[in-house]
């Protein structure tokens, strides 16, 4: 249980949080016409006679959508309805030609669902938490409007307008801004392993609506305000610090939370009234007459669940019991989709080149690659090209690594010449005497030219004083001129020191 | 010369066929009737240069020696509210006035794939709301009949009322028609020709300017079942573009044609008689099924219980659609739009509508948004579908006893231009027996039974799901038997 807190004037205050996500489908064409749905385009270039609502016209479902949504619904363990429709809800804006939106009030595509966030003491999530997931529903988006372009008209782009949202609806399970924080991000990871959504929150491919009410803990839900279009994890979590806080002010003032629309301000980090209840819309919801329910067959079913990915928890599951990773490694390694991907990639071909088990060169693969690879990228900057880093490449270093040819210094400096130049790995380290010693003969003669040098410290040494080892192993070293083995320095000095 | 006005669908289409006259020759003389007939209003506008180049392209598609299609060299009337490239789509309204589709509708399309040319976009009730055409913003449609020594106009029943006074005056052959609740089975009956709407999904709807979606069908407005039938079969077939169109083979109705319903029976619905009917129209309810039984057929009577709910069903479920359907002319990006000096945005839609709808579409619309408004959404609309469940049901169960419904197609003939538009419920009684069909989705004829008064009067026949076929064969054996061949006396 997470222990956040308001503190008010008259004691504390829990948070209650939902949150109903917009994810925008990823799909060639919009829900209900052919038009594309690329983004950028130039105004109302990809606007189809559906889309502007010309008379006659009828909206047609795009299968692809209705696949990715029953995909995104399996991936959060959600029922399937076989059996939904689509209603249309009313109201007038410029940016809706029809005059209703397409949505799903009555009978949505997917039902109650979860997702798991996990513990992250530092962010103040103790332990792991299973978050409700009450549906996801599929509707269209709306077009956007331009008042800046012309001092006494608006502008109308209807590029946007039909393309297939899903609104992934939470339960008010979340209780804290770290909560809510660490659900849009495991609900972004789970969208863009499933491939249904780019979870791009700049483009707007992905923004929240938040639901925040306050109530003593313990006691009855309060009233909730909604903060519409919030369009990144960071604002979301400044939504509810904000939100929250301002409602326990109101309550302890004496006042009453009225059930509002809110907008952020991410300029101020506040948020202020829409509109309140009383002026909400009657949108009078009823099921779509052009459309046919939408009836999902055995068969289309199981070509969704069949071509569903290893998803995040799965992923990381195996990676620590499978792989022997650290719980930690496991996390940040299957936190974004970019990052298992380039893991997986070089662990296949680090595992082929070296000829081990996966699980044998994995934690090595996982150093690399999250700290190691990373750290030679980030102080090389631009001089690096990331094209340089292929899995070959990297996969090389490793296994010179593996074989104790080079050490860990000289694999990076190996890496920062591949990432500058794209050469091989085994060139450099040869051209460029990037290899260690592991010949026995050349450490022990300077192992012993060494111990015959400091018979002191020698003495000391085997009086007791252990710590002067790393001196030895640094006298050699140096000797070598840091290119010998280290396992094999360290084995010789402890043979010879007795 | 002979008069190729006097000929209908099949006529024509076997005269183009085996050269007796060419496509060209019917083309100029429609064209030189509809110019003739302004009087009547049938037309908002006419196309006299599209029936031609249709025309021409069928005669040299014949010297090409070229297999024709089923319209070959029939010039038709199309209702405007199919959407037709290049030429104005108005629904007969102000708000679409001068609005001119950059498409073509997919039922005018197969038409024209078929070699129908068009004679001009046939005037209608404002967005089909009306049961005189006289709700259209381009006037009233009289009917070319006349009550027996009398100058009054009269309705040519509506909504497809340019459609029926055009077939019936003989300035077209044929025309298309639209049926939500009635609208091509009583403007078929006032005037004495044949209306089909098929099976709901026989006809693809794109294009077509949306009234009440579930309802909304297409059908074909001519003189004989044999022409309804040779042109609801060019009309028919899926369409990928409408989600409720349906994916069935359209059989050869034409070529099924069979008047001999020996093994067939023939249900008469007991509470089809009901109060305020004419009493010459259940004359003509008795006659029918005598000719239905000389065809062969047995009688039967069956019961639709739920029938006297239908039209107050009907009445919440078409406005609740209307209301949404036309939320789309809004003045932002075709038709009227009417800007007021420095209004906004809230204030252009309000003035938009206000001057672009007719009184007829606002009642209905606001009707529409009443019954969907919380708190009174479950009273209206959720009532009025278990109602419509429920009259579907009936005839399910009906149609396990017999194999064919015979019924009026309306409680009164047509009544003089005026008499009923300040009393909209009188208005709306008009389809109290076509509109059960239409909340079924079943296919439904008018056909001519015979002349009262002057006027002409019609009987209908209402199949089961997809079986226009059985319709369309009772509706034969009707003719046959009506032997109906009144044509209304030119005044205009």
């Amino acid at each position: 249980m997470t222990n956040y807190r308001i503190q008010g004037a008259t004691g504390e205050w829990e948070v209650v949080i939902g949150l109903e996500v917009h994810a925008q489908v990823t799909s060639q064409s919009k829900l209900f016409s052919g038009a594309s749905t690329t983004f950028g385009a130039e105004p109302n270039a990809q606007v189809s006679l559906v889309d502007a609502a010309m008379p006659g016209m009828l909206p047609v479902p795009n299968r692809e959508c209705i696949r990715q949504a029953v995909r995104t619904g399996m991936a959060i363990d959600a029922e399937i309805n076989a059996w939904s429709r689509f209603d249309r809800k009313n109201y007038f804006y410029a940016d809706l030609p029809q005059g209703y939106q397409i949505s799903q009030l009555y009978h949505p595509i997917v039902g109650e669902g979860q997702l798991l966030i996990e513990a992250d003491e530092k962010a103040g999530i103790p332990e792991d938490k299973i978050i409700g997931i009450e549906r996801i529903h599929v509707e269209q988006d709306a077009g956007k409007l331009m008042h800046d372009q012309h001092p006494t008209m608006s502008y109308v782009d209807l590029n946007r307008c039909g393309v297939a949202l899903m609104e992934i609806v939470s339960k008010p399970d979340m209780r804290s801004p770290a909560e809510a924080g660490a659900y849009v991000r495991k609900l972004r990871a789970i969208l863009r392993y499933v491939g249904s959504c780019d979870g791009n929150m700049e483009e707007g491919s992905m923004r929240a609506d938040v639901n925040v009410s306050v109530r003593r803990p313990g006691e009855e839900f309060g009233t909730r305000t909604e903060t519409k279009n919030v369009n990144s994890v960071r604002f979301v979590m400044q939504v509810i610090e904000y939100e929250a806080n301002r409602q326990v002010d109101v309550i302890e003032s004496g006042g009453r939370i009225v059930q509002e629309t809110r907008l952020f301000d991410p300029g101020t980090g506040t948020t202020r009234t829409m509109r309140s209840k009383e002026d909400a819309h009657d949108y009078r919801y009823f099921p779509d007459p052009d459309l046919l329910p939408l009836v999902l067959e055995e068969g289309f079913l199981a070509d969704c669940r069949a071509s569903l990915p290893e998803l995040p928890d799965a992923k990381r599951r195996r990676y620590v019991e499978v792989l022997g990773l650290t719980p930690y490694n496991a996390r940040e390694l299957t936190a974004e989709v970019e990052t298992f991907a380039r893991f997986e990639t070089l662990l296949a071909e680090t595992a082929k080149v070296i000829g081990k088990g996966e699980a044998a060169v994995a934690t090595q693969v996982a150093n690399w690659s999250l700290s190691v690879a990373p750290g030679v990228m980030k102080a090389l900057g631009d001089e690096a090209d990331p094209a340089n880093a292929t899995a070959a490449a990297q996969a090389s270093i490793l296994a010179m690594q593996d074989k104790g040819e080079i050490s860990g210094g000289q694999a990076k400096e190996i890496f920062e010449i591949v990432l500058k130049t794209g050469r091989d790995p085994a060139e450099i380290a040869d051209a460029e005497g990037l290899k260690q010693v592991s010949d026995t003969g050349a450490i022990e003669a300077a192992v012993d030219a060494i111990i015959a040098a400091n018979a002191d410290k020698v003495e000391q040494y085997r009086g007791g004083k252990e710590a002067l080892f790393g001196f030895f192993v640094g006298q050699t070293m140096k000797a070598m001129q840091g290119k010998a083995n280290p396992g094999v320095v360290n084995q010789l000095l402890k043979d010879k020191l007795g | 010369m002979t008069d190729l006005t006097q000929f209908g669908v099949k006529d024509i289409r076997d005269g183009v066929r085996d050269g007796s006259f060419t496509a060209r020759e019917v083309a100029e003389s429609f064209n030189a009737v509809v110019a003739d007939a302004a009087a009547l209003n049938a037309f908002i506008v006419t196309t006299p240069d599209h029936a031609i180049a249709a025309a021409d392209k069928v005669d040299a598609a014949r010297a090409a020696g070229e297999t024709l299609g089923a319209m070959a060299g029939v010039p038709i009337g199309m209702k405007d509210l199919f959407a037709t490239h290049g030429v104005q789509t108005t629904a007969a309204s102000h708000i679409l006035e001068g609005f001119i589709p950059r498409y073509e509708s997919t039922v005018s399309q197969k038409l024209w794939d078929a070699g129908a040319g068009m004679l001009g976009k046939l005037n209608l009730d404002q967005f089909a709301m009306g049961s005189s055409n006289e709700t259209s913003h381009f006037g009233n449609v009289a009917s070319p009949w006349r009550k027996s020594g009398s100058n009054q106009p009269m309705s040519p029943g509506g909504s497809s009322g340019g459609s029926s006074s055009a077939v019936a005056a003989r300035i077209a052959p044929a025309a298309t028609g639209t049926d939500t609740g009635g609208s091509i089975r009583q403007p078929a009956a006032f005037t004495g020709i044949c209306g089909i709407k098929p099976t709901y999904g026989r006809c693809s709807r794109w294009g077509i300017v949306a009234f009440a979606s579930s309802l909304d069908q297409a059908g074909s407005m001519a003189r004989s079942v044999e022409d309804c039938a040779i042109m609801l079969g060019a009309m028919s077939g899926f369409d990928p573009k409408d989600s409720t169109s349906l994916q069935m083979d359209v059989p050869d109705w034409e070529g099924a044609l069979n008047a001999d319903l020996r093994g067939k029976k023939v249900g008469i619905p007991r509470e089809y008689r009901m109060e305020g009917t004419d009493q010459a129209i259940l004359d003509s309810w008795e006659q029918g099924k005598a000719w239905l039984r000389d065809a062969g057929a047995e009688i039967v009577d069956v019961s639709l219980p739920h029938t006297k709910y239908a039209l107050p069903a009907y009445y919440i479920v078409a406005p609740a659609e209307a209301s949404s359907n036309l939320a789309r002319y809004d003045g932002v990006r075709y038709g009227l739009r009417d800007l007021p000096d420095g209004s906004g945005l809230q204030d252009m839609y309000a003035s938009t509508r206000a001057a672009g709808f007719g009184d007829e579409v606002k009642r209905r619309i606001l009707i529409g948004t009443y019954v969907l408004s919380a708190g009174f959404y479950d009273a209206y609309y959720t009532q009025a579908q278990k109602v419509r469940a429920l009259v579907a049901r009936d005839f399910e169960r009906a149609f396990q006893e017999c194999d064919v419904i015979l019924a009026p197609t309306t409680p009164t003939a047509s009544f003089p231009l005026g008499e009923n538009v300040d009393d909209p419920l009188a208005m709306y009684l008009n389809d109290v027996f076509a509109v059960p069909a239409s909340l079924a989705g079943l296919p439904a004829m008018s056909v001519p039974a015979t002349i009262n008064a002057g006027l002409p009067l019609g009987l209908q026949l209402v199949g089961r799901p997809f079986d226009e076929q059985g319709v369309l064969n009772a509706g034969l054996a009707i003719q046959q038997r009506a032997g109906f061949k009144a044509v209304p006396e030119k005044w205009w």
